[in-house]
């Protein structure tokens, strides 16, 4: 009798096949969205050296029924990256205060704290 | 076998995730739901002035060229995952496309 | 009449077929029974034939990793209660060529746990009069959680890159290579790095964190290798800085 070890081959649709994977699927691709929106901005900052009325044509064209769209899809991506990347950190640069593991949820809300502030002073900075 | 030079690919990635996840959704927020809806305004001379300033030139530059290498990265590692291999083309596009915007937006930015 | 559970079985037999298939059984239920006792009862009792590996039935071997229902669990720690009224689908564990029913072909594993030279390495060599090599609690504390992986490669069912690439050392080996690289009583990192450091280790890691999902013991391997990758980058800036040429 001899060996013959049977390989599974891994179908290109493996991410499908169980919620875990699906999410982080997911997870992976708010980086396209995030990219995206990166190239909007640097088009913005372009547009914006172009003079006043380059500037006011890229200002109409984010708040274009398209540009909304393709924004809100970036919105929805971009908080999901940002929730998934907080509850990451902790494990990637556990803590110690005092000899003490600080617990990750700590590490996590000092994030989301971080995520409020950098929000407020942004919204504040527009003119809110 | 041997050490990878991946730490020059990967300490930019982590850096832009964690200025991607502080920054971008407040910047989506203001430029997609907010000035639409009139709630603030950019016009262009509070825009110009902020990218006329030093500190508003590093601001600007920082909050687009560190998430613009986060994601140029991670879309390289999610093209393998998703079978279209990690060969040189799928490097150069990802890598390529990132660093085009980085430069075009230093060069932008420098020129205002 | 008493309860029935029925199981599909992913049998290969080499000598008889090509392909592998599922093949059904009737076992009874209990309500105390976990899945290796249902195989046990088909070994025992309807079909001699079907191989499997086990031994500890406590969860603390790590012999009995199969795919139960589609995920890496320990046969011995997967209760048949818990799939009441489904069928349970066995499969050998994902990503390791099947040598023979639910017997999968580890010796790439093996492999890849040596290379990682899981063992203290030290500068000096300690005299016998020294005595022991000390360590406070604070400094076992330190590595402990990694010392706790049973080898059951139910991670490496787990892991997409495990999937993708047969040569990513995986999270097993890494988690070990980590263990060691935080005991205060070893100086080998720099020496681990050649495996633990290169392409085909953590960087081949995307963070799934399918690995520590699954893991029976709570190893966290997926924050090992985290970990690792931010040591790894700032030794790689390090030698940069020092030598100004990469070593």
């Amino acid at each position: 009798m001899s060996r013959r070890p049977y390989v599974r081959p891994m179908k290109p649709s493996w991410w499908l096949g169980q919620r875990r994977y699906l999410l982080y699927m997911i997870r992976e691709l708010t980086s396209l969205f995030i990219g995206l929106y990166c190239a909007l901005m640097v088009v913005g900052i372009f547009r914006l050296g172009q003079g006043k009325a380059a500037w006011d044509s890229f200002l109409a064209a984010l708040s274009s029924p398209p540009g909304i769209v393709f924004q809100l899809i970036c919105l929805a991506f971009a908080i999901y990256h940002s929730m998934t990347w907080f509850d990451l950190t902790p494990k990637t640069m556990p803590l110690r205060l005092k000899g003490e593991p600080v617990p990750p949820k700590t590490i996590v809300a000092f994030h989301y704290g971080a995520w409020a502030l950098v929000s407020l002073i942004v919204l504040i900075a527009a003119g809110i | 076998m041997g050490r990878s030079n991946k730490p020059i690919l990967w300490l930019p990635f982590a850096a832009g995730g964690l200025v991607a996840a502080l920054i971008i959704p407040v910047l989506i927020l203001v430029t997609g739901v907010l000035t639409p809806l009139g709630v603030v305004s950019l016009p262009y001379d509070k825009m110009a002035a902020f990218a006329h300033n030093p500190l508003g030139k590093l601001i600007l530059f920082g909050a687009i060229a560190f998430p613009a290498w986060h994601a140029g990265h991670r879309l390289r590692m999610t093209a393998h995952d998703l079978g279209l291999g990690g060969g040189a083309l799928v490097k150069v596009v990802c890598y390529g496309f990132v660093t085009a915007l980085i430069v075009l937006a230093l060069i932008s930015l420098v020129l205002i | 009449m008493s309860e029935e559970v029925k199981l599909e079985i992913l049998r290969y037999q080499p000598e008889l077929a090509n392909e592998p298939h599922l093949q059904s059984y009737t076992v009874p239920y209990h309500e105390d029974w976990v899945v290796l006792d249902a195989l046990n009862h088909i070994k025992d009792h309807v079909d001699a034939t079907l191989s499997y590996r086990w031994s500890c039935h406590m969860a603390i071997c790590g012999s009995c990793g199969m795919m139960i229902n589609g995920e890496p669990k320990l046969a011995c720690h997967a209760f048949l209660r818990d799939y009441r009224h489904r069928t349970i689908r066995i499969e050998p564990l994902e990503h390791f060529p099947i040598e023979r029913d639910l017997v999968i072909v580890m010796d790439g594993f093996m492999d890849k746990l040596a290379s990682v030279r899981p063992y203290l390495i030290t500068n000096q060599k300690r005299q016998l009069g020294e005595g022991e090599n000390l360590q406070t609690p604070l400094q076992l504390m330190a590595f402990k959680q990694y010392t706790l992986c049973i080898n059951c490669m139910l991670c490496y069912a787990a892991c997409p890159q495990c999937g993708l690439n047969e040569e990513f050392v995986g999270p097993a080996a890494l988690a070990l290579a980590h263990r060691y690289n935080l005991d205060s009583r070893d100086h080998g990192k720099d020496e681990r790095a050649d495996v633990v450091a290169s392409d085909s280790g953590i960087w081949e890691c995307t963070f799934a964190g399918a690995c520590s999902d699954v893991c029976p013991k709570h190893v966290d391997p997926a924050a090992a290798i985290q970990q690792t990758k931010l040591s790894a980058s700032l030794d790689w800036f390090k030698s940069w800085l020092r030598l100004g040429a990469y070593r």
